[in-house]
């Protein structure tokens, strides 16, 4: 198997990476910016999983260079994580629309710009699957992060569409609503620990999902049922809570 | 955010900052306040403990492995889990294995562990040939036995004082089988548990578990426990099963008499004596890994673990007094472990010397520090010291008597600007 794994260089994609190499013996291309980093951690993967792992420059913003990116991998992946995002900073997206833009540029447009590339390839081959990293900050807006919850909204919806068009050729997209996970973009945030996952635990599920056949996941399971009450409350209430 | 160490005690509230390159962490560094490295958090008191701190889980990199001689060079935050399960089905395994896996190289050789084998095959840093070292103005030297030598006798042991210890390059041990050959033997008192200790000095894995509230009669009840590594067997693990202790018992439930039947019944268990029998190795090392979260077991005061060391030909009258005393005073524990020690390395800070350690669990709880108080005399009394990796309470004094080259590691500590840039609330209790 070959996965492609877009924003190699998040916490997470690494963890699910690593899955990958050890449970499917997968040749990884990891795909990000920081391409430094990014080798480190391509030799790391390649030593404790016996596999091989190529780093490549992938920028997501930078979306006319995405088709070029994408003909560059030979062979074709198999399937695709699509890991990156930026959370950004809510207060400052209110204040400056280059930090807004940014938010939804990245996290929306520039998944939507790959991803539409991957999915014509996939469905002409009638092989494939996809597996994307959304958030549960898509589900419901929030003063506190609604500008990265619009653009992780969108892209979710944006999955929804893409699973019913491929699913007929065979190409799987799998939908991932991770709650908070202990990472680099969530390091300074003072989140509950009992409701933190690692990257190990999240990478676990996402796998696991995989390998079921699974359309959307929660990662932590439970983050589900948080979910469903949050979403059930009405408007009138909601519009009041400190969230 | 909520900091504590592997006892869950104390309990305090720190700023902590992660990494993924030396720059990053440099930058984190120019801060003038302190700051002490905390990994996996596995130290039981506060030796890893500050109002800021380091942490080093995405600094977790493998970065060579030469498969013919077993040399892994890795940064520090790669934990012992993370070796075996990348190396053991190689062929290769950790020369030195501490009582559980959920440790990093990085903290493994900041405390110098000691494993089962410590009497033939010495502490971690035996194996540790050399170590890449962060300093305070963001120059990384490398260390080793030949390289910067005072440095490294430092850093091995130096409870991360010496600087952030980033890569290390280890030397693993070859071996045929992910199962351990094990044999139990029912120790009537001290006396018979110390004498085996010797017979079976050529062992190479040997441990005791100790009743430590046993009747006066029978001081020192033990099974010892032998291993060797098997010579036949698959080199795959199965998958462990795991339980996890979801909240924090009542500290109630630990009270003596839970102790004493426990205690008694596994010492019953093994009425028949247990003969080369095959077993996982997680079984043989890892026995609590089994259990998350067993630190809750002791409530929400949390608990200490008191591992000293004793010179050998102290030893027995040491640990007799010692033992007398934890039964008296019926601050009995789960786990108390026996263990013969070889010889004493060279580093400032190291542990072990040659003799015997022994180590109870203890919930915290009123009095118990002015008895621990009472404990430290009569170790000191006995030539022997206290285990840093566990403390929580001992006093500059008691450190300082039990480690001759103290003077050694904090003049080189003040020279090279460690002391304003290093420290844990255990560095500034003991005054290092």
């Amino acid at each position: 198997m070959h996965l492609l794994i877009l924003g190699a260089n998040s916490d997470t994609a690494h963890a699910v990476a690593g899955k990958f190499a050890q449970n499917e013996g997968a040749h990884l291309y990891l795909a990000s910016r920081d391409l430094k980093v990014l080798a480190k951690k391509a030799g790391d993967l390649e030593i404790r999983y016996r596999v091989k792992a190529e780093p490549r420059f992938f920028d997501a913003t930078d979306y006319a260079s995405h088709g070029a990116f994408y003909r560059g991998l030979n062979p074709p992946p198999d399937g695709v994580v699509l890991a990156f995002g930026y959370l950004g900073d809510q207060q400052r997206a209110q204040e400056d629309f280059e930090e807004a833009k940014k938010i939804i540029d990245t996290n929306f447009l520039g998944a939507m710009s790959i991803l539409e590339i991957v999915a014509a390839d996939f469905s002409r081959r009638g092989h494939g699957f996809i597996i994307a990293i959304s958030s549960v900050a898509g589900e419901r807006g929030r003063q506190s992060n609604y500008i990265y919850g619009a653009a992780k909204g969108a892209l979710s919806i944006y999955l929804g569409g893409l699973r019913q068009r491929l699913s007929p050729k065979g190409v799987r997209v799998l939908t991932v609503l991770p709650g908070f996970i202990r990472t680099k973009m969530t390091e300074h945030l003072d989140l509950p620990a009992r409701l933190m996952a690692t990257p190990e635990e999240a990478a676990q599920d996402v796998y696991q999902a995989y390998r079921r056949g699974k359309e959307i996941i929660y990662t932590k399971w439970f983050w589900k049922w948080i979910m469903l009450i949050i979403k059930a409350l009405p408007e009138k209430i909601f519009k009041r809570a400190k969230l | 955010m909520h900091l504590t160490g592997w006892g869950r005690y104390p309990r305090i509230q720190a700023q902590g900052s992660s990494f993924e390159t030396p720059e990053q962490l440099h930058k984190y560094l120019q801060d003038p306040e302190d700051v002490i490295v905390h990994a996996q958090g596995r130290s039981y008191g506060d030796s890893a403990l500050n109002d800021r701190v380091i942490f080093t889980r995405r600094f977790d990199k493998v970065l060579h492995f030469d498969p013919e001689a077993g040399l892994l060079t890795c940064e520090s935050g790669f934990t012992l889990a993370e070796l075996l399960q990348a190396f053991l089905p190689r062929g290769w395994f950790l020369p030195v294995t501490p009582g559980t896996k959920f440790i990093t190289i990085g903290g493994a050789i900041a405390s110098d562990i000691h494993g089962k084998n410590h009497h033939r095959a010495g502490c971690f840093s035996e194996y540790v040939d050399s170590l890449d070292l962060l300093l305070p103005q963001g120059e990384v030297v490398r260390v080793s036995p030949q390289e910067n030598r005072p440095l490294f006798l430092a850093t091995c042991g130096g409870m991360g004082l010496t600087g952030v210890i980033l890569r290390a390059t280890l030397r693993l041990q070859p071996v045929k089988s992910a199962l351990i050959r094990e044999t139990v033997i029912r120790c009537a008192n001290l006396e018979e548990v110390f004498h085996l200790f010797e017979e079976n000095r050529a062992v190479t894995y040997s441990v005791a578990w100790i009743d430590c509230l046993a009747p006066q009669g029978q001081l020192g009840r033990s099974l010892l426990m032998l291993g060797e590594h098997a010579e036949t067997g698959r080199l795959h693990r199965a998958a462990a099963k795991t339980i996890s202790i979801p909240l924090e018992l009542p500290s109630f439930c630990l009270n003596r008499y839970a102790i004493k039947l426990f205690n008694q019944l596994y010492y019953q268990k093994q009425a028949h004596p247990v003969a080369g029998r095959l077993m996982p190795l997680d079984d043989f090392f890892f026995p609590l890994d089994k259990i998350g979260h067993w630190n809750r077991m002791y409530g929400r005061r949390g608990f200490t673990q008191y591992q000293l060391a004793l010179p050998k030909e102290a030893s027995f009258a040491g640990l007799k007094e010692i033992l007398s005393r934890l039964a008296a005073a019926g601050m009995g524990s789960f786990l108390g472990v026996l263990k013969l020690l070889g010889r004493e390395n060279d580093n400032y800070l190291s542990f072990p010397l040659e003799g015997y350690t022994l180590a109870v669990d203890l919930k915290i709880q009123k009095n118990l520090f002015p008895f621990l108080d009472e404990l430290d005399r009569i170790v000191l009394d006995h030539g022997g010291r206290l285990y840093l990796t566990k403390d929580v309470r001992m006093s500059g004094e008691t450190f300082r008597r039990g480690y001759p080259r103290w003077e050694q590691f904090v003049e080189l500590r003040e020279k090279k600007g460690f002391r304003v840039k290093y420290n844990s609330l255990q560095s500034k209790r003991l005054g290092v």
